[in-house]
């Protein structure tokens, strides 16, 4: 069953009356409802192609977090192969919000590692909603530099709401964990590429994103604090969303203006939900063009040219 | 020249501007609810001779007290674009920035300046929580590279006393950059060999604490700070129980292994000098109030 967002509300209608008239038509071998069913798919698709077209800034967090949306772990499944996931942070446990280990994208093989949400509510607890403890952090810190060693590119899949905010999380230094994770993303001498497949959440997010090229898809979010949080700071009302997602510029659009983001990929009609094997495909050539962009550069390139990159970011508004 | 922008004129300001607002003479103790006569609370750094509850200080106070003879040479910080989202919340952001630099006296929330403790020469950025809660956005990034460079340039320490809710909002993901863009800043003054200490002061949280407040060789806060990632009415909110006594304070990161040590701010000169003189393995220190350091040692 498709799951609507609520301003897809007049699309339900009109893709549920033609799956109605369909069912009748199964039940009824001589209705003829091909031609008026096949009007309303017509017009669904209009329609669709309507809202979509022109997304404000909520609706664009709110397909991101569309919980069809294929995540972490279909990217990872569809994409490499031979992908072994490697556990813990060799200090405290092992955390399920961030998956990671060795795979291999074609012959090569690579380092990948990315927030995890879970699809269904038993995955979605043990995962944490993609929200990561220190443990998450420091176990990509442990996988970053095993990259580094061994020469292997790290790919990184951003997906998060935000790291977690728990007592434990906080106690265990998350906010140190997070420096580190970052501090590691510039030092590596491998390249370093990123996807952000869906909500990009502030540090959590940063953690794995100080990368040599950085890709949203199109309807990917990335911003210093969510909408709601905003507009509870910034308004005194967290209903205000709508206004704080337009003030924060946090879409794949904006970014890639304010160089924040060095391309966008293109999602399929509807969001990636509505086409996952093209969405990840999309997401599949994208990381292999970024990687084959940086094929020719020694380790000490990659560290200077990310340096680089980040220290020139913010020449430029969205004025001109 | 800079002796006299730097100290004469702040300091015969001050005395005017005090004199000008006689109702703030005297004010209440936050900890201890005491009434303090002002001159009782900045001759002691502004921490409560009644109850050692630490308030707030600005960066120039703090480096009046901090530096020999009270001098210092402000290092400038480049410019970053104005308004770069044009963010408006109920406000207009070019609005509220006027609001924090009529209120505060000060151009942004960092404070950058070169000069010598206990005749170590230095270079010291702080953060001011009262210019719109010390919000990291473009400008504090651009201080602590510009503080990062100079230190490098000069081949002095660096050290860096943060006090932020987090990152600027009115910046949006510019700000969130600052994250990576201070990582850069603090690489630098590792490769080059060259102490980073960081003093956290009440409070520092959010992305501030997630990028360079956390990364200092020596990691040192004032009694009582709250330093976290994420704050305490947002974990309440998430995990539904009430939180212990003292959480996410200096005292209480200091025992779960996240600090070096905690340290009254009267003792911190001391303490700052000793470390940064061990670490760049300088003869100890000659102590005493020290006058301003003479011509023929200028404090660059």
């Amino acid at each position: 069953m498709t799951h609507y967002l609520d301003f897809e509300k007049p699309l339900a209608e009109i893709e549920g009356k033609a799956e109605e008239l369909r069912a009748m038509a199964r039940e009824n071998e001589d209705m003829d409802i091909e031609d008026e069913a096949k009007a309303l798919d017509v017009k669904a698709d209009a329609l669709l192609k309507d809202l979509y077209a022109k997304l404000t800034p909520w609706r664009k967090c709110q397909v991101a977090r569309h919980p069809d949306r294929p995540h972490c772990r279909d990217y990872i499944d569809a994409l490499f192969t031979e992908y072994m996931p490697l556990a813990g942070d060799r200090a405290f446990g092992d955390d399920h919000a961030v998956m990671g280990g060795l795979a291999r994208l074609g012959d090569r093989p690579v380092v990948v590692i990315g927030h995890e949400k879970g699809n269904d509510t038993q995955s979605r607890i043990e995962r944490n909603f993609g929200m990561a403890r220190p443990e998450g952090y420091r176990k990509a810190i442990r996988l970053m530099e095993m990259a580094d060693k061994f020469g292997l590119p790290v790919v990184t899949l951003v997906d998060t709401p935000g790291a977690y905010p728990g007592k434990g999380a906080e106690e265990r230094g998350q906010s140190e964990a997070i420096a580190r994770s970052t501090e590691k993303c510039l030092q590596v001498g491998v390249p370093l590429i990123t996807v952000i497949i869906g909500e990009g959440g502030s540090g959590g997010a940063v953690a794995f994103a100080t990368a040599n090229r950085v890709a949203m898809l199109e309807h990917s979010v990335y911003s210093v604090i969510s909408p709601e949080g905003c507009a509870s700071i910034l308004w005194k009302d967290s209903d205000k969303m709508r206004e704080a997602a337009e003030a924060l510029r946090l879409t794949a659009q904006d970014l890639h203006r304010l160089g924040v983001a060095d391309r966008v990929i293109p999602e399929p009609l509807g969001g990636a939900h509505r086409d996952r094997q093209t969405a990840i495909a999309a997401v599949g050539a994208s990381i292999a063009a970024m990687l084959a962009d940086l094929e020719n550069m020694d380790g000490k390139d990659l560290v200077d040219a990310r340096r680089k990159k980040f220290l020139s970011l913010g020449s430029k508004g969205l004025a001109a | 020249m800079n002796w006299i922008s730097n100290y004469v004129r702040p300091r015969i300001n001050s005395i005017f501007s005090r004199r000008e607002t006689p109702e703030n003479l005297w004010s209440k103790c936050d900890g201890c609810g005491t009434m303090l006569f002002h001159r009782e609370i900045s001759d002691n750094l502004n921490v409560c001779t009644s109850c050692g509850h630490h308030m707030h200080i600005t960066p120039r106070d703090r480096f009046y007290a901090l530096f020999d003879g009270g001098v210092f040479n402000e290092i400038a910080v480049p410019e970053p674009i104005t308004d770069p989202l044009q963010f408006r919340d109920q406000k207009r952001y070019p609005d509220r920035m006027k609001a924090a630099q009529k209120s505060t006296g000060e151009k942004e929330s960092m404070l950058v300046a070169a000069g010598e403790i206990g005749r170590t020469p230095i270079i010291a950025a702080a953060q001011d929580f009262s210019f719109m809660g010390g919000s990291m956005g473009m400008y504090v990034g651009n201080a602590i590279i510009a503080a990062a460079e100079e230190a490098v340039k000069l081949g002095r320490p660096l050290v860096l006393f943060s006090a932020a809710g987090g990152a600027r909002m009115q910046e949006g993901i510019l700000s969130l950059m600052q994250m990576p863009r201070t990582t850069v800043a603090v690489q630098m003054l590792k490769e080059a060999g060259l102490p980073y200490i960081v003093v956290l002061t009440h409070p520092t949280t959010g992305g501030v604490t997630a990028s360079y407040a956390m990364l200092g060789d020596v990691q040192i806060a004032e009694p009582n700070a709250l330093i976290c990632f994420a704050g305490p009415r947002v974990i309440e909110q998430t995990i539904r129980e009430k939180l212990p006594e003292g959480f996410q304070r200096a005292e209480y990161l200091l025992e779960h292994g996240m600090l070096d040590r905690v340290t009254d701010r009267r003792e911190m000169r001391k303490e700052l000098i000793m470390l940064t003189r061990m670490l760049m393995q300088m003869p100890p220190p000659t102590w005493g109030d020290l006058p301003a350091p003479g011509n023929e040692t200028p404090a660059k």
